[in-house]
This record gives C-alpha cells, sequence and structure tokens, in this order.
C-alpha cells in the first residue's frame, strides 16, 4: 500500500478502536453505574472501550471462545440477571454493564498419576460437589450454554465420561461458580473430569506410544542434528524439493522413497 | 410394557449391584426400561422445614423431566429416592402457594403440578406386573430361604406417601413369596438402620443396625431383603445376617445370570449364600 493510498483509505473499525458509522445511531448505558452513549451496534467490549475504558486484562480472543470477557448485566425493568461474553453480546438501550475479569475459587492439587480414574478422586478432592441443590443457576449463568447442572449431576453419580463430555465447551470463565449457592468452583471440577477421562478413560493411541518410544531411543537425533547444523541454503532446497503425499492420493496407498524414518 | 425410571445416583457408583439387579429383572419380566434423560439428585433427604423450598427444587427438577419426556409415571427403587420424589410431588400437587413459587424458580422449566405418579418399584411389581406373573416367571424359585422383609424408615414414612400402612409388611412379604421365599415376620422391620448418622455417630448405628440384625436372626431369618443403599452400607457391616438387594434376590430367582447381581459390592459374602442354596 502506497503513502497515498494509506492516508485516503476510510476510518474503520478495527482492533480495540471503535468508529461510529455514518449515521449510526446511539443508545444510553451504565458502565458500573456512569450513563454513557455508544453507538447502538456496538458489542459490550467495544462500547466500553468506546467510552473510555481499556482492558489490561478481562479481553482474550475478541471472537467469543477464549473465555476472558465473562460479563453480567441487567436491562431496565427487567429483575433477571444476565450473563455474556462482552466480545459478543451487542448493547441494549439502559443496560448495566460491568466486567468479571476473574472469580475467586478454589483449585485443589492433584497429581494424576496418584489419583487413579475413579469418581471417588473427585468427590475426594471437591466434597462440596455434593452440596449441589439442582437449582441450576449454574447453567443459566453459562455464556457457553455448557448444561453444568447435567455435568455436576454426572460427576456426582460417579460418570466421568459424560461429566466430561459435557463440560467439553467450557472456557474456564467461572460464572457458574459465581451463582453456586453450593459454592463449588464447577470449572475446577469440569477440568478435573476431563484430565482423568483423558488420562484413564479415552483409549489412548498406540502409534504415538510407539512414536515417543522412537525418539525416546535416539531414531531421529542424527536427522535432527543434521537439520539444525545445515545451511540456510540447503535447508531451502531441501524443503521446497521433499517428496509430498498428493492431495487425492487414496489414503494409505502413497509411500515415500526415502522411507527410513518411517 | 415401556417404564421410565429414575435410577438415583448411587445405584449408578456404589449401589451398581441395586440397578443392575433390577434393570436385568425388569427386562426379564417383559418391561422396556427408559432411565429418564437429565436426572438430577433427588436431594436425599426431604427437609422438614416447611419453608425450606430451595431443597424441593432437585426432586421437582427430576418430576419435570418425566412429565415433558412424556411420562405420567415414574418408577424408582432407593428408598430416599422414592421418599423425597413423592413428598416433593405431593407438596407440588396439594399446596398451590409452594407450587407457585417454585414453578416461578424455575422459569426454565414447564409448570409442574404433581401430575406424575411416583411409583416405588416394589408396588410397581404388584399392581403393574401382578405377583402371578412374576411366580409364572421365576425359573429359580428361592424355596425355603428365610428373609426379613426390610423397610427402614423412608418406605412408610410418612403415610401420605407409604408404600403400605406403617406395621404391615404386606406388599415385600408378597414379593418374597412370589420368588418362593419364606417372608419372615420380624420386629426390626421398619427400624431405622441409623442412616447418615454413620457419619458423626459411629456407634449410634452400631447399636441401630445390630438390633435389627439380632430380631431378624432371632425370628429365623437367614438373609434381610433390603431396598436402600444406606441401609446396605450400614446393616451390611453386622454379619450375622446376608444382606441382599430385593432386587438381587429378584434377579436369581427369574433365573438370571449372577453377574447383573454384582454381589462382590454387597457387604460380605452375598453371592456364596445363594450358591450353597443353589439358587445360582
Amino acid at each position: 500500500m502506497s503513502e497515498t493510498e494509506k492516508t485516503q483509505a476510510p476510518k474503520m473499525a478495527t482492533g480495540d478502536r471503535a468508529i461510529l458509522p455514518e449515521g449510526a445511531r446511539t443508545i444510553p448505558v451504565y458502565i458500573m453505574g456512569k450513563r454513557y452513549e455508544v453507538p447502538e451496534t456496538l458489542t459490550i467490549m467495544k462500547a466500553m472501550e468506546y467510552s473510555g475504558f481499556k482492558f489490561v486484562r478481562g479481553a482474550g480472543c475478541r471472537g467469543g471462545i477464549c473465555g476472558a470477557c465473562p460479563t453480567v448485566y441487567r436491562k431496565a425493568g427487567d429483575y433477571k440477571i444476565y450473563f455474556g461474553l462482552a466480545c459478543q453480546t451487542v448493547v441494549e438501550p439502559d443496560m448495566f454493564l460491568a466486567q468479571i475479569p476473574f472469580y475467586p475459587a478454589n483449585r485443589t492439587a492433584y497429581d494424576l498419576e496418584e489419583i487413579g480414574g475413579e469418581a471417588d478422586a473427585v468427590h475426594a478432592l471437591y466434597p462440596e460437589v455434593f452440596r449441589c441443590v439442582a437449582c441450576n443457576n449454574c447453567t443459566k449463568a453459562c455464556p457457553m450454554d455448557v448444561d453444568v447442572l447435567a455435568y455436576i449431576s454426572a460427576v456426582k453419580q460417579g460418570d466421568m465420561a459424560k461429566a466430561a463430555e459435557i463440560s467439553f465447551d467450557c472456557i474456564q470463565c467461572g460464572m457458574c461458580a459465581s451463582r453456586c449457592m453450593g459454592e463449588m468452583p464447577q470449572f475446577h471440577i469440569g477440568q478435573l473430569v476431563r484430565r482423568i477421562y483423558g488420562r484413564y478413560i479415552q483409549p489412548q493411541a498406540e502409534h504415538l506410544k510407539k512414536r515417543v518410544e522412537e525418539i525416546n531411543s535416539g531414531k531421529y537425533d542424527k536427522m535432527l542434528e543434521d537439520l539444525t547444523s545445515m545451511s540456510k541454503e540447503k535447508l531451502t532446497k531441501l524443503y521446497t524439493e521433499r517428496e509430498r503425499e498428493p492431495d487425492l492420493a487414496p489414503s494409505g496407498e502413497w509411500m515415500p522413497e526415502d522411507t527410513q524414518y518411517l | 410394557m415401556k417404564i421410565k425410571y429414575y435410577p438415583g445416583c448411587t445405584l449408578k457408583y456404589k449401589a451398581k449391584n441395586l440397578e443392575d439387579s433390577a434393570v436385568a429383572s425388569l427386562e426379564a419380566l417383559g418391561c422396556e426400561v427408559e432411565e429418564i434423560e437429565r436426572w438430577n439428585c433427588c436431594g436425599a433427604v426431604y427437609s422438614l422445614a416447611e419453608d425450606d423450598l430451595i431443597h424441593k427444587v432437585a426432586p421437582v427438577r427430576d418430576l419435570i423431566r418425566v412429565k415433558e419426556q412424556g411420562g405420567d409415571k415414574v418408577v424408582t427403587i432407593c428408598s430416599m429416592c422414592y421418599n423425597t420424589l413423592a413428598r416433593a410431588n405431593l407438596m407440588m400437587k396439594e399446596d398451590e402457594e409452594k407450587r407457585d413459587t417454585i414453578n416461578r424458580f424455575m422459569d426454565e422449566e414447564i409448570d409442574y403440578a404433581g401430575e406424575v405418579e411416583v411409583l416405588h418399584l416394589l408396588t410397581f411389581l404388584r399392581d403393574e406386573i401382578g405377583w402371578d406373573k412374576v411366580k409364572e416367571k421365576v425359573k429359580k424359585p428361592l424355596t425355603d430361604l428365610k428373609v426379613a422383609p426390610y423397610y427402614g424408615c423412608t418406605l412408610q414414612r410418612p403415610e401420605e406417601v407409604g408404600i403400605e400402612p406403617l406395621g404391615s409388611f404386606e406388599l415385600m412379604s408378597g414379593f418374597l413369596e412370589a420368588i418362593g421365599a419364606i417372608p419372615v415376620d420380624f420386629p426390626g422391620a421398619a427400624m431405622c438402620c441409623g442412616s447418615y448418622q454413620v457419619l458423626g455417630n459411629a456407634e449410634a448405628v452400631q447399636d441401630a443396625a445390630g438390633k435389627i440384625i439380632s430380631t431378624a436372626q432371632t425370628a429365623g431369618a437367614e438373609a434381610l431383603a433390603a431396598s436402600c443403599p444406606l441401609c446396605e452400607y450400614n446393616l451390611g457391616k453386622e454379619q450375622d445376617v446376608q444382606i441382599f438387594y430385593f432386587t438381587q434376590l429378584l434377579a436369581a430367582a427369574l433365573g438370571l445370570d449372577a453377574e447383573v447381581s454384582r454381589f462382590e459390592l454387597n457387604t460380605g459374602n452375598a453371592g456364596e449364600l445363594l450358591k450353597r442354596k443353589n439358587f445360582l
């Protein structure tokens, strides 16, 4: 892009900079109690930045997946409490807004190799799981629509695989814990369960075990040494001339000419 | 016959022997057992505080699951689950104000007004299957096995939800007769096993359990039939009379593979007694 093009380019809303589109209406929102006028199309995150707030934490991917920007809000004339991700939720008139970048919750220490794969381990590390009264506030608070009550119920029922599956979309934002009557840290419990699932229940990949053994036995040491001491020119040539499986090759039929590292 | 079934947490884990023997027996009796989806803990103990509604949300939510999944009856086995579900159901049916409060609190669920009937498995076996049909399906009658029918606290209390009036033990006795066993009348049938006191006052539980077992033994019982995992846990420590779940005795009488009863989860050598008597 030339210098002239750069100066003539229209200002666009990019990154954390929210620019008011031409003709956009503004609406009032209340950020931590103070009234601001913000463009009606913005997300909560952009609206806060538009109002002059700067996120030093509590903002991550801005794509609705990392869980860094959980937000709690209320609407005018509505007693209900609402949750969402600030980067995904669009502002509405007279919203009351605040960010919850972190929610305090105890995470117990454990050695995955020692605790074993039974539900007893989870029950011992997080006995507060039995304080659940099935109020379902956790599920209502989840910005990822995880059925938190269902996975906590599965933990109580000793079904690690079911709990791991249901909690899979958890982004560890902690909003479930913020609303729990039993004061338990659901998101840490779910994480422990998924670790147990991965370590003890999910089938292990046999080919991976074999490859790790090969690496440990030094099979690839020489190759790595050759590559790291190679000149850039030689390395580039090696890369561009490498053997490559054709895109539409039938699965399992193609073999490279050089098979010494297979 | 299709039945909606609520297992409860303990039957899924520590009391798999109760669940597996019950489900296998029901299937052998021609029932298609449909476990309720997305069920949660029943609450385990029904809160006696009149205004403590939050602890009644859990059982009501389970009953809502049954209703929304098209059931008008739900069968459950664990005595505690039965008691909690049946009492919460009664409250939702009869107390308009509490019903309204709970329905408003659970605004993410459909409204509930006690439309589902909660049945204990014993009641279901008598009324929906019938003792004659059970007898017909029995392949290995537990002939001459003297069994004490044990109800504990929660199958008959309070009266409004009891599977039969306190002092009468015809239901489980009828069941035991249907599978060929001899029901033994004993004074401990409706006594409490000590329940959750085992956590804070183990001695009291030892006293309570000891009394139940010794009265059963004095009455001539070789075995005791229970329907509650906590009773099995508390009573099982007393070795003089072998504790079974009534469903394990049913499975044995129906001639099902001993594996479905998972006797290794019982306290004591439960399978051994049945084997010695040639019932397995």
